[in-house]
């Protein structure tokens, strides 16, 4: 019994469009966007990932246990992330301890 | 027709001698023995502290050690409880033991896994009891910073390495029965005909899983921020301390949980088997366990009402908190409609679940007291949350722990111990229990904070209460040492089923063989059916 | 179906033959990959919540100390981060041309692409001790001797401090040098605030790098073993996981390139 076996040329697609999107993640941070500038890169690094993950880490031909694996950690990681935001963004906060304002 | 029962020839405990083929095994029945000799080491040893502090405040006056010391003897207690004991407890001993039986496998997906989680047990109990006896630490086992940071000059790198150490022995288990429970059961044997307790420790794995990693990763910016001067929670330097706390308490948090659910799966065992029906709202339950693990994520920051949270995230957390509430109190509710017109008996492990019930009510209710805002002001830092989470974690855990050690015994070792001295140890630990943590609500409530080795003189009847009834707790815990032991070589033979219970262990010889099963059995019973269960054999010495 | 008190007959090996890597609690080749799998991804999951937390930190701390955050993060060469990251996604290439070899049964040819990863991996390292290295010549290390206003001169309040000129402006390639635009945080605070950042820095490259140190230990040992012919279309599977492995690795790299070395480069 062996996997999926991926064609090469997959992996060299993949390999190109990781580069490219590298690329442009460096062209998008000269670009002045303002607050848009962390989300975009945020958003290329995630379809990044994405990539990695599905092909590369062959999670696209992968059981439905995999994949849920895979959604779970990511669900928990936003909990984390998401529920500290609640906290730090919902309070004033000082740029500096007082002695040194 | 009662031919006289014998040990089977040939079972886990005989299939190989010596040292080796101990400490090399990959039998998950030989690695839970381990586990349970060095889980019980680590309770003593987290007991003596107890000791040492329920002497110190049997008197008013810090007269009995200084307060640094005391602050050690704390920390050390909690440090030792938790992360040695506690956590690794109901799974590692009896998970371990019991899940690949009780699905139909012959070992565990990871046997050698397994045993590496044993090994790092031994090397972060090792480092932690190092530090504890060599100086010992005193910030606390939440060792917030910035006094574990900076302020400190204890033992923390040590300590907290050790517990680094230790965590990775609770993920592997984890790790373990999640892959286990998905792809080891047996034909037919589908996720709704499990038992209650293997569903318990399916959530239990979850929380450890996903848990486990954020106190691993605060540990290691505590260590940088001390050993190299690395700046993360610093206030000096901008940094957050509450941050630590966020971090400290996304895990430990849910480790509570890690605590208890699997308890809570070992009561749905109980209740079944001793009332003779099958439990009632049997997926109810099921998907409670789950709840329970998702929720207990989101509640953290109520340990941090007052630590300087925004008010609008302590509201939220609030509300999480009382949300979390209620998967438990449909195990409670479920349970006791299984009790009602059922056949219910009295023998010694039903005992533990019967205090179980009353018990984790009382925690888990108080536990709402805390989660309200107005209240926690009040009670936070008192010994009323002392009181709070003893209730979950002695009553409720550890009772739950003793209630499963006594029923699968039979199964374990093969033999019975006394029901007489069995009995009286659970009516000790159950007395000796509430005279211990009810009068701390009382002083908790009346204002007595918690972590201070003085007190003011009119809450001495109280305190000396408390430390009255831990002597008496200490003796039940003392007790099954003794009978348990003896029952290994004196004790009567078990059987494969002294207490007609059902699921598929109970249908294997008594130890059971290494391999669990002689052939692969296929499943075709939903669980607790109990008309078809071989007769019981009651044995009472 | 019940077994008790049963006279276990011999368990001998004359049942049905298996593929020699088939462990004994397992039915067949198939569970006992899929079982491997799936504990790779639960352990996975166990470091996408350990770096996480990692990641928290540094969200709350690029929300409070913005500016700090993009001084040091322009203080870092672009050059090494950006050759780095393509270093670390060809070394993800070559691994999944490494699995793929052993799907196909290539022995030689997977030793190959094992063997060029690792190469890869080590670079990789080879620029980080490169970049560290600067980061100690310039005390950018928090904690020890760190001085960040020596060399970067304020200018919130608008007058620039000479104080810095003496010591080497740090060199272009480095993106380093006079602040671009007006701060609202003068040089005391940056002299603190961006200590916090390069706590994290060195935690979350420093962590990455131990992790990338673990891969290629464990890689050499797959090598050896794909070396000495351990491995057959019917049993990859420790050369898929540590494929999963490195691939996690490099997806860590992913986010930490555009969070410590992209902050605010516009300016």
């Amino acid at each position: 019994m062996s996997g999926h076996i991926s064609p090469i040329s997959l992996y060299l697609t993949i390999f190109m469009a990781l580069m490219v999107l590298t690329g442009v993640t460096v062209g998008a941070a000269f670009v002045d966007l303002g607050q848009l500038n962390f989300l975009v890169a945020m958003i290329i690094a995630g379809f990044k990932a994405t990539l990695v993950i599905w092909y590369f880490m062959h999670v696209k031909y992968a059981s439905k246990l995999t994949k849920l694996t895979v959604a779970t950690g990511l669900f928990f990681l936003a909990i984390l992330l998401g529920l500290f935001l609640v906290d730090y963004g919902s309070k004033a906060f000082s740029q500096m301890p007082p002695f040194l304002s | 027709m009662l031919d006289k029962l014998k040990i089977p020839e040939r079972n886990y405990l005989n299939n190989g001698h010596g040292l080796a083929s101990w400490l090399l095994t990959k039998d998950h029945k030989r690695i839970a023995i381990m586990y349970l000799i060095s889980i019980s080491v680590m309770f003593f040893l987290g007991g003596l502290f107890a000791v040492a502090i329920r002497l110190e405040l049997a008197t008013p006056a810090g007269d009995f050690v200084q307060a640094d010391t005391y602050n050690k003897f704390f920390t050390a207690h909690g440090v030792i409880m938790v992360f040695f004991f506690l956590i690794p407890s109901i799974p590692a001993v009896l998970g371990n033991f019991l899940i690949p039986p009780m699905i139909g496998a012959k070992d565990l997906a990871f046997p050698r896994i397994n045993l590496l989680s044993l090994y790092i047990y031994w090397i972060g109990g090792v480092f932690t009891l190092y530090a504890m006896l060599s100086g010992g630490v005193d910030t606390g086992w939440t060792f917030y910073t910035p006094y574990s940071a900076t302020g400190s000059n204890s033992n923390v790198v040590p300590v907290a390495l050790g517990i680094f150490i230790a965590g990775f022995s609770s993920i592997l288990t984890g790790l373990n029965f999640i892959v286990t429970i998905h792809r080891m059961r047996a034909p037919g044997m589908t996720w709704f005909r499990l038992p209650l307790f293997v569903w318990a420790h399916y959530a239990t794995s979850l929380v450890q899983v996903l848990g486990t990693p954020v106190i691993a990763i605060t540990i290691v910016m505590l260590g940088v921020e001390r050993g190299l001067g690395f700046g993360i929670f610093d206030p000096a330097r901008g940094g957050d301390p509450v941050l630590f706390q966020h971090l400290f308490w996304f895990y430990s948090h849910p480790a509570v949980y890690i605590m208890i659910l699997p308890a809570l799966g070992v009561q749905s065992e109980l209740i079944s088997t001793f009332s003779r029906k099958t439990i009632f709202g049997y997926s109810f339950v099921a998907f409670s366990s789950l709840a329970i693990a998702v929720f207990g994520f989101i509640v953290w920051a109520h340990h941090m009402f007052v630590a300087g949270i925004s008010t609008y995230a302590a509201m939220v957390f609030s509300f999480l908190s009382f949300s979390v509430a209620i998967p438990s109190a449909v195990k409670v509710f479920n349970w006791t409609a299984t009790l009602y017109k059922g056949a219910i008996s009295f023998e010694t492990p039903m005992l533990y679940a019967y205090g179980f019930m009353g018990l984790f009510a009382i925690g888990g209710l108080t536990g709402l007291f805390l989660a309200t805002l107005g209240m926690d002001i009040h009670l936070h830092d008192t010994y009323f949350v002392v009181a709070h989470f003893h209730y979950i974690m002695v009553g409720g855990a550890i009772m739950g722990y003793l209630g499963g050690l006594h029923f699968w015994w039979p199964k374990i070792t093969g033999r019975m111990y006394s029901e007489f001295f069995s009995r009286i140890a659970a009516i000790l630990v159950f007395v000796g229990f509430n005279l211990t943590f009810l009068p701390q609500f009382v002083v908790g409530y009346l204002g007595m904070p918690r972590r201070y080795h003085s007190y003011p003189d009119e809450m001495q009847v109280l305190n000396v209460m408390s430390s009255a009834g831990a002597s008496v707790l200490g003796l039940g815990y003392a007790l099954p040492v003794i009978y348990l032991l003896y029952s290994l070589k004196k004790g009567a033979v078990a059987g494969p089923n002294p207490w007609g219970a059902s699921g598929l262990e109970w249908q294997t010889q008594s130890p059971p063989l290494t391999e669990n099963f002689i052939e692969v059995p296929v499943v075709d019973r939903e669980p607790y059916e109990y008309e078809h269960v071989v007769a019981k054999e009651k044995h009472l010495v | 179906m019940s077994n008790v008190v049963a006279h276990a007959d011999d368990h001998g090996h004359a049942h049905a033959a298996h593929h020699p890597a088939l462990q004994h609690h397992f039915d067949t080749m198939a569970q006992q990959k899929e079982a491997a799998v799936v504990g790779m991804w639960v352990f996975l999951l166990t470091e996408i919540l350990f770096f996480g937390g990692l990641f928290a930190a540094y969200m709350v701390y690029r929300i409070w100390y913005f500016d700090a955050f993009a001084e040091a993060s322009r203080s870092l060469s672009l050059f090494w981060g950006g050759l780095n990251t393509a270093v670390l996604i060809g070394s993800s290439l070559t691994m999944a041309m490494a699995v793929r070899c052993a799907q196909t049964n290539k022995r030689s040819a997977t030793v190959n692409w094992l063997i060029l990863t690792m190469i890869l991996g080590t670079v990789f390292l080879g620029v980080k001790v490169i970049e560290y290295a600067d980061k100690f010549e310039h005390h950018h290390v928090p904690g020890y001797n760190y001085q960040w206003a020596a060399a970067h001169p304020s200018t919130s309040l608008g007058a620039g401090e000479a104080a810095g000129a003496e010591h080497a402006a740090p060199s272009t390639a480095l993106g380093a040098g006079e602040p671009h635009r007006e701060l609202s945080l003068n040089a005391d605070q940056l002299q603190l605030t961006t200590q916090i950042y390069f706590s994290l820095y060195f935690t979350m490259t420093g962590l990455h790098a131990i992790h990338m140190i673990i891969g290629i230990g464990i890689m050499l040992v797959i090598t050896w073993m794909a070396y000495k012919g351990r491995f057959d279309e019917q049993y990859y599977t420790p050369v898929e996981m540590t494929g999963l492995y490195w691939h996690f690795v490099d997806i860590v790299w992913i986010f930490l390139f555009p969070l410590l070395y992209l902050v605010e480069r516009h300016v």
